[in-house]
């Protein structure tokens, strides 16, 4: 049976935690920024389960299970308000979303 | 230890090939005469109808943000589930009562949905 | 179902506000009256919780593993929270029928979110921490939005709920690295043996994402972007709740951390990242403060200064100063709350009147209003007999304590530069010719509450020693 290391599996989910604070930062659609941040929160998963599984405790994995449906909780509250946005303003697009500035 | 993967870069390799082969040779060898009727979007056989961008009716987000939550609390059901059978040994009837709770609320949020009319579609 | 039942017993405050939560929702679907009856209904369930925590403060356990802790400071903050919900509410009645969002939802979000708060502050597991705090934001959100006509109201809560969940994101990672490091979750196991995993990188990167997370929430400065518009764009009442009391549940938080550890004697590591925030928040809060013509926009960056003034006692880092942050908050909380009260009767029915001028001559329409909006101007400025004063005067000394003078000196620097655009809506009040005619509003709930947060202001001013002496005896 073939091991894979721990770090392979810490590398893949800071890469995955980057693509999503990158794409927070650059995308400009409001639902894409959203998904962005959901992959944020999927990386953080693969990390505890990656300690939990390693370290042999199941703290981890509990966590998981609160992080997946608090980000069911965001998932429904965000669509909600930019279905709100899209009936007012016609659009996602954030840069349109600009009544308040400076 | 990468050895191991070799042959699945092999098949990958091979199926990449493949496809960018079959895919390149009709582009390059094929004979190319367009026409209007050609190059017009394929509707069975009827000429299309507006743009191929429907809206989709706000109704199915609607159920798709309801759906997202009821489907993942069933995430907390699971693992009493698997532990069922030791929490029932250890404490009899009252091992139902954290997820008979658990459900009481879960189910009020949906009494909730139903009474505001958030699944009437029309 | 294995903890004794007494361990049930002392969360008695929690367990009162989800059933009371639950039971709302109930009285909401089936007699349709949530209007009517849920504003009474949430006043006295906040009464009750806060009093009931305040009156149980000696009852101090660590409960469920050491997962929970209740009494003492936890009751010191559930006290202030659901006070500030009751005022919150007392003030809102009204209000929300003006701005369009007369739901009873309304009342129940804002009992989870107090609920959030009070698992929050209660957490010493940080598991919990994050249920509580994500109950907490997850309402806000939404409450920030509630007029899904209006689009200041939609704009508020998306980039509030963007950058809110950006934040959580940011959390949950740093979470994730410590639980790695660590093994466990529970705080005072992380501190325990803080030294040794302070070698280890990722514990490192861990802690910072998490305090970077909570920057976002304290809305301290490089993490602020969201805090002006936010607050600019929900209804007045609700930035009310959320600039203070969801404030002072992310400082519990942060007191949790640093408090645990140094009851665990590790040197505070986090000070120079604390000293920074401290600095640039209340420098940056107060000097773009000066610019802002509209009230909300104003308090909205004075609530960043003042997120900086408690930084400083978090640098510090001391029992001193971390019962001076929470004299500090419970101050704050009531002078903010009294403030966007009266933003909140002024400001008309289409948001027309936040500006400083529609504030000229108010002296003459209404002399309680008027008198009541330079009481809230002089303790935001922290002048000295106002609870405002002490809430500065003990973190300064906490950071003078620890040696952190010049801190102290750039803060009292700052509270100089805000004296400025404080006294201008003073001056405002009562030095200039109105310029507009107006009816105020009647609203006997509005006026209860600018009484009641007065008083309390007055109160904790004058004798700030009997609440500090509380405090100090329960903060460890």
């Amino acid at each position: 049976m073939l091991q894979v290391p721990m770090e392979y599996y810490l590398i893949l989910s800071a890469f995955m935690f980057t693509v999503g604070v990158a794409g927070v930062l650059i995308r400009r659609n409001a639902i894409v920024v959203f998904m962005s941040i959901e992959l944020m929160l999927n990386s953080a998963n693969l990390t505890f389960i990656t300690f939990s599984s390693y370290l042999g405790n199941s703290i981890g994995q509990i966590f998981v299970f609160f992080v997946m449906t608090v980000a069911a909780a965001e998932a429904a509250v965000g669509l909600a308000i930019i279905i709100a946005i899209f009936r007012n303003k016609l659009s996602v697009n954030i840069d349109e979303i600009n009544i308040f500035k400076w | 230890m990468i050895i191991d993967y070799i042959p699945i870069i092999l098949v990958i390799i091979v199926a990449a090939a493949f496809a960018g082969i079959v895919v390149l040779s009709s582009v390059i060898f094929g004979p190319k005469r367009p026409n209007k009727i050609k190059v017009m979007p394929y509707e069975s056989g009827k000429d299309p109808i507006g743009t191929t961008h429907e809206r989709i009716s706000i109704k199915y987000y609607l159920v798709a943000i309801l759906f997202i939550i009821f489907d993942i609390e069933v995430i907390y059901v699971y693992p009493w589930a698997v532990q069922f059978k030791s929490l029932f040994n250890d404490f009899g009837i009252f091992a139902f009562l954290p997820m008979f709770i658990f459900l009481i609320v879960l189910e009020l949020g949906f009494l909730y949905i139903l009474m505001k009319g958030g699944l009437k579609w029309d | 179902m294995p903890a004794n039942n007494y361990e049930y017993f002392l969360l008695l405050p929690h367990i009162v506000l989800s059933v009371g939560i639950v039971l709302s929702i109930l009285i909401e679907i089936f007699t349709r009256k949530g209007k009517e009856v849920l504003p009474w209904f949430s006043s006295l369930l906040f009464l009750f919780v806060g009093f009931y925590s305040i009156i149980n403060i000696d009852k101090n356990f660590f409960i469920f593993g050491g997962m929970v802790e209740v009494g003492g400071r936890a009751s010191i903050f559930n006290f202030i929270f659901n006070i500030a919900a009751l005022l919150t509410v007392l003030a809102s009645t009204d209000y929300i029928k003006k701005y369009g969002i007369n739901y009873s939802e309304y009342y129940i979000l804002i009992q989870s979110s107090v609920l959030g708060m009070m698992v929050m502050a209660m957490a010493h597991d940080i598991l919990v921490i994050f249920m509580g705090l994500e109950l907490m934001s997850i309402c806000f959100y939404i409450l920030a939005g509630l007029n899904r006509k209006r689009s200041s109201n939609n704009e508020a809560s998306l980039k509030y709920f963007l950058l809110g969940s950006f934040a959580t994101g940011f959390i949950v990672y740093g979470i994730a690295l410590v639980y790695g490091t660590t093994g466990s979750t529970s705080i005072q196991n992380i501190f325990e043996n803080f030294m040794q995993y302070f070698n280890n990188i990722l514990f490192i990167v861990g802690m910072l994402l998490l305090l970077i997370g909570f920057s976002f929430k304290i809305a301290a400065v490089p993490f602020h972007m969201w805090v002006p518009d936010v607050y600019q764009g929900s209804a007045t009442s609700v930035t009310g709740l959320m600039s203070t009391a969801g404030k002072a549940a992310a400082f519990s938080v942060l007191l949790i951390l640093l408090g645990t550890s140094l009851s665990y004697s590790s040197p505070i590591v986090f000070r120079n990242y604390f000293s920074v925030i401290a600095v640039l928040s209340t420098l940056v809060g107060s000097i773009i403060a000066i610019a802002q013509t509209n009230l909300k926009r104003m308090l909205a960056y004075s609530s960043i200064a003042h997120a900086g003034y408690m930084a400083i006692g978090l640098a510090a880092g001391n029992n001193y100063s971390f019962a001076g942050i929470t004299f500090y908050l419970a101050a704050y909380v009531f002078m903010n709350i009294g403030a966007f009260t009266i933003i909140s009767l002024i400001e008309g029915k289409d948001e027309t009147r936040l500006t400083l001028n529609s504030y000229a001559g108010l002296n003459k329409k209404s002399p309680f209003l008027a008198a009541m909006m330079s009481l809230f101007m002089f303790a935001l400025a922290g002048i000295p007999p106002m609870a405002g004063f002490f809430g500065k005067y003990y973190v300064f000394f906490g950071a003078i304590k620890s040696d952190l003078t010049w801190l102290a000196i750039v803060g009292v620097l700052s509270s100089l530069i805000s004296v400025y655009f404080y006294l201008r809506v003073v001056v405002y009040v009562y030095f200039m010719n109105e310029n507009e005619q107006f009816e105020i509003e009647k609203s006997v709930g509005s006026n209860l509450a600018i009484s009641l947060t007065g008083l309390l202001v007055l109160l904790f001013g004058i004798f700030p020693d009997s609440l500090m002496n509380l405090i100090v005896n329960f903060i460890k």
